[in-house]
């Protein structure tokens, strides 16, 4: 296929300027992309600091590099590249840092960028002194140190971890105007490397009477939540790694348990015990919090799974439009019941939708890339993305899941998120 | 290895051909590296608290004893009336939650008394959390109960009274991803 563009390829599919997403497979396409307008401190002074070099001639040409690393680190023009830190109450070690979404491409989250929610802080563990107890309905009670985890046979996966709170500004009566990963950024995605819980279940020997799982964290008050041990069995893993090394302190060092396309707080961190039992402890976790109370009076319980969401990152609120031509929409796509089947965008408020480019890897409970051209002819629009899963669940507009769930649920908030663009390329959180 | 685990490690190979016979994909083999724990063991780590009462310690505690212990430990971030600060307000009074008033503080949202005794227990102070004595949780229990005027300020609450409670909003939830 040619990169030179034809009156067909420039030829909208839909309203508001979206073009067909072959156009993405057309050979040295270029396709401008909006640019963020809130520069952060650190990379203005990054730009007042540089001086004008001749670019053909750079004075690092001329002299040997800085040294080798032991570990690398992003380049230091990359600074403003961080989790937003959300306003934590007192105590400090209880609340989030946020992903910034609209900072990074592709479906892998770096692991320092990770999105953290922690109730009491980060826990130092020493792995050396760490256990992992499996007990309870079990024929025998276990104890497996890290050492003795790291040589069971490992499994790994590319899994999205959202929080269940994620996004819970949707809710409000007001569209908030923050940039779009202090927003949506309690999610992210990483390749989780571990053990299949089911071997480590097996071993101990499930009684015939089990049928939950309370899961206990070893951070500063021992976080517990209690599960359904046929989700536990069927794919769940105590992941030690994490994109390709050990996973995080923040994100439970030395091993967390990971639970495909299920909400946040069941993918227990610092993870140090496992109880069956025959029914639901009734944890705060499970009661007072991670429900969702309903106009009826009535609270949503137990709400595990994920739903499909999508959101558009490019161009997002903060970012700003270079005045007309042709763009690329990108986003991410991702739902707790398996894979992206299809991404709809909508340039004109939702009243044409057309079929985004999704990029491979699709993988079921992951991330997935969505990409879309769009010829914008410098006039106001709202932009939409709308997700389907291969369970054929489509992404609900908010108008619908509001009038479902009312405003006072707080988590599970997944409704179509709409960004308008003004003539002067500004992008503004809308509810539309 | 000991004998023990020496025997389980064998009995495990024998057995895993009828494993593989009964399921459709064979389970991943094992190294069973995991160590075999006694009841005593056990003991020391089961922190479990159910419903029913199952898992809560001996100890006792009443709501004028725990209104010392709160003042002390607790008002300064949930308010010295449990009606909320920097942290969550925890005082509503015995009113299921409604469209209209839609509380999550204990007495309208909380369908059991026993996840107050298990949630101090071991998160609680966040400064300090399982620095509580059994007594002491027991009777910051007693107090956020009868602040929420579920219990009388003199009633005791022990391992045998506190899972008897029901609290306002015991069937207010409905179970989606999973059944009790």
């Amino acid at each position: 296929m040619s990169g030179a563009l034809s009156d067909d390829d420039l030829t909208p599919v839909a309203g508001g300027g979206l073009l067909h997403r072959r156009l993405l497979l057309k050979r040295g396409l270029v396709l401008a992309a909006a640019a963020a307008a809130w520069p952060s401190t650190s990379r203005a002074q990054d730009a007042a600091r540089s001086q004008p070099i001749d670019p053909a001639d750079p004075p690092w040409i001329h002299k040997t590099g800085l040294p080798f690393t032991g570990y690398g680190t992003p380049s230091k023009y990359e600074k403003h590249v961080v989790r937003n830190i959300g306003g934590n109450r007192s105590p400090a070690g209880d609340g989030v840092s946020w992903t910034p979404l609209e900072d990074l491409e592709g479906i892998i989250t770096p692991s320092g960028l990770h999105f953290e929610r922690h109730h009491d802080g980060v826990p130092d563990i020493d792995p050396a002194q760490h256990r992992l107890v499996i007990h309870g309905r079990v024929r025998q009670p276990l104890m497996f140190t890290v050492e003795n985890l790291l040589r069971y046979p490992m499994r790994s996966q590319f899994l999205f971890i959202e929080c269940g709170g994620n996004s819970n500004a949707g809710w409000h009566e007001e569209p908030i105007q923050r940039p779009v990963g202090a927003f949506h950024g309690l999610v992210s995605c990483s390749e989780w490397t571990g053990v299949p819980l089911s071997i480590l279940l097996n071993e101990a020997g499930v009684d015939a009477s089990a049928s939950w799982v309370i899961a206990e964290g070893g951070d500063a008050g021992l976080l517990n939540v209690s599960l359904p041990l046929s989700k536990l069995m069927d794919d769940a893993m105590i992941a030690l790694y994490q994109n390709g090394e050990r996973v995080r302190p923040e994100n439970g060092y030395p091993m967390r348990l990971v639970v495909p396309g299920w909400e946040g707080i069941t993918n227990v961190k610092w993870l140090r015990r496992l109880e069956l039992a025959d029914e639901p402890a009734m944890t705060r976790n499970e009661t007072a919090k991670y429900t969702e109370l309903l106009p009826s009076g009535k609270a949503r319980m137990f709400t595990f799974i994920m739903h499909a969401k999508s959101l558009i990152t490019s161009p997002s609120p903060g970012q700003t439009m270079h005045g007309p031509n042709v763009y690329e929409i990108r986003g991410l796509a991702w739902s707790g019941r398996g894979r992206i089947a299809k991404v709809e965008v909508s340039a004109d408020g939702g009243a044409s939708w057309a079929e985004a480019h999704l990029q491979e890897p699709v993988m079921p409970y992951c991330f997935t890339r969505f990409r879309m051209p769009w010829a914008w002819n410098g006039k106001p629009a709202v932009l939409k993305s709308r997700a389907t899963d291969e369970t054929g669940y489509v992404q609900p507009e908010r108008d619908v899941l509001v009038k479902e769930r009312g405003r006072n649920g707080y988590f599970h908030y997944n409704a179509i998120v709409s960004w308008a663009v003004d003539e002067d390329g500004e992008i503004r959180h809308v509810y539309a | 290895m000991s004998m023990r685990n020496c025997l389980i490690a064998i009995a495990a190979l024998v057995a895993m051909p009828l494993a593989t016979l009964a399921n459709a994909e064979p389970a991943p083999s094992a190294p069973h590296l995991g160590t075999p724990m006694s009841k005593d063991d056990v003991a020391k780590w089961d922190l479990t608290i159910f419903p029913d009462g199952r898992g809560l310690p001996p100890g006792r505690g009443t709501a004028r004893e725990g209104q010392a212990i709160y003042s002390q430990k607790c008002a300064t971030c949930h308010g010295d009336k449990g009606q909320g600060a920097t942290a969550e307000d925890l005082v509503s009074g015995p009113k299921p939650p409604s469209g209209d008033d839609p509380s999550k503080a204990i007495g309208s949202y909380w369908p059991y008394a026993t996840t107050i005794f298990d949630f101090i227990r071991h998160s609680m102070p966040p400064a300090a959390p399982g620095s509580l004595s059994s007594d002491q949780v027991y009777a910051l229990t007693a107090y956020l109960l009868a602040a929420n005027k579920i219990i009388g300020e003199g009633d005791e609450m022990n391992a045998q009274s506190l899972p008897k409670i029901k609290m306002p909003n015991r069937d207010g939830f409905i179970p989606i991803d999973a059944k009790k």
